[in-house]
């Protein structure tokens, strides 16, 4: 038994008036808005200028038919989203098989059985509902365009090799701060933090991938590939120092404590890929390179500079970025000295 | 073959309620003729595509209710319009008379 679904806005084109009154009450009985449309290019006018959740197209038209109304979602990017589920005649499956290899979301053949149109419609608006949510969450941590790729590509579990720079955040003595003021303010704080924090990264065209407490982790150069990552995680890192140095007058004035942030960038070689499982999968990187970022962020502690790149990023960087060899510091789970370079 | 399948026919009823169906019916009934006139007139002007068009609608609605006759018959010329064949003989007799038996059963049902 399907469970009942959430009422949705849906549009049946379909230019064959039983049809159009058939499907739109047995969807009415489901619990949902419908609204119709004669033809295609009438359907397409609907869905330009009101918000639905789903269609149901008829392949067969005049006017305007189904594969061009499919074409014309597809190819627009208020649309593209929409899911759209193929209306057929049995003797029609070829032209069916065409339409959702273009990228129609399902099919249903007339005369349409009830039970079938309420399993395909819930199955279909839950995978819109999820969509929308990760498009939501990506357009967050991300760039529009990793965003889009993400989305594109979809959610396949499995890491490849990738040459990218990794970026660490810290605030520090956070806990000291946060035992000090109330729990709302705390977290006010952070959200005020991490936005400004995003949008250095989002600008510079990185993705942050990973909240931990008041930490944070970004990747540039992955999941789309820019040859100018280690510079661009640079200036985000200095965007950053600069958006907090901002901040931190606010604060001031408010009478309120200065925060501090300790950022560690390194580059190089890693595994990036989903990690989790296919309902909760996040987009991370692992290796050497990551772990080497971790250690020198928690290294600028003791160096008491806020941002710290080891070598392989430091060639990536432009001239007019002012770097400082600290000289070879020995990490946690490195066997050799590893050179630090401090960004001015 | 049945001229009305009842098996088709009381899912229909049983899916979509009494009056609703009532209505249905009714549509059903008035496009009908519209669309045989419609198929007369393709094969008047030789236009092949709007024969195929018409007997499509036909078909499809034909199927909805049970009517498995006027179905099969309206496929069979639904085939011939897509072949580019308007050469049906007098094969929309048997078709109007599968629609009036139809239409009779359709309308006890009701």
């Amino acid at each position: 038994m399907v469970s009942p679904s959430e009422p949705a806005h849906l549009l049946v084109v379909d230019d064959n008036k039983i049809n159009r009154m058939l499907l739109s009450r047995s969807l009415e009985l489901q619990g949902h808005l419908v609204e119709t449309a004669e033809n295609g290019r009438e359907g397409l006018e609907k869905l330009r200028s009101g918000t639905f959740d789903l269609v149901l197209l008829d392949i067969e038209m005049p006017e305007m038919d189904g594969f061009e109304v499919l074409e014309a979602c597809l190819n627009d990017v208020e649309l593209r989203q929409l899911p759209i589920i193929m209306t057929s005649a049995m003797d029609e499956l070829d032209a069916v098989v065409k339409c959702v290899e273009l990228g129609a979301e399902d099919y249903l053949t007339k005369p349409i059985n009830p039970v079938l149109l309420r399993a395909r419609i819930n199955a279909s608006l839950e995978k819109k509902r999820l969509r929308d949510e990760q498009r939501k969450l990506f357009r967050t941590f991300a760039t529009k365009e990793v965003a889009e790729e993400l989305l594109r590509t979809g959610f396949s579990l499995g890491g490849k090799q990738v040459n990218a720079s990794v970026l660490f955040a810290d605030i520090r003595s956070f806990t000291t701060i946060a035992e000090s003021q109330e729990p709302a303010e705390s977290i006010e704080l952070l959200n005020e933090y991490f936005s400004l924090m995003f949008d250095a990264i989002t600008n510079n065209g990185g993705t942050v991938n990973q909240l931990v407490g008041d930490g944070l982790m970004a990747v540039f150069g992955a999941p789309i590939f820019f040859d100018s990552h280690r510079e661009k995680a640079v200036r985000a890192a200095l965007e950053m120092l600069e958006q907090l140095k901002v901040f931190n007058q606010g604060r001031s004035h408010q009478g309120k404590s200065q925060i501090r942030i300790g950022i560690g960038i390194a580059s190089g070689t890693m595994v990036a890929g989903y990690t989790g499982t296919q309902s909760r999968a996040i987009y991370t990187c692992i290796g050497d390179t990551v772990n080497l970022a971790f250690r020198i962020e928690e290294y600028t502690k003791e160096a008491l500079h806020p941002l710290l790149i080891d070598n392989y990023t430091r060639q990536g960087l432009p001239e007019n970025i002012a770097v400082e060899e600290l000289g070879k510091v020995f990490f946690k789970g490195k066997n050799h000295a590893i050179k630090i370079f401090a960004v001015m | 073959m049945s001229i009305i399948d009842l098996n088709t026919y009381n899912t229909l009823k049983e899916n979509t309620g009494t009056e609703f169906i009532s209505e249905l019916i009714d549509t059903f009934l008035e496009d009908t003729p519209n669309l045989i006139a419609q198929m007369k007139n393709a094969l008047a002007e030789k236009n092949a595509e709007s024969f195929r068009r018409a007997a499509h609608s036909i078909k499809s609605n034909a199927a909805t209710f049970g009517a498995s006759q006027l179905a099969a018959l309206a496929r069979e010329l639904e085939g011939m319009g897509r072949g580019n064949n308007l050469e049906i003989g007098n094969r929309l007799e048997p078709l109007e008379e599968a629609f009036q038996k139809a239409k009779s059963q359709l309308i006890e049902l009701r």
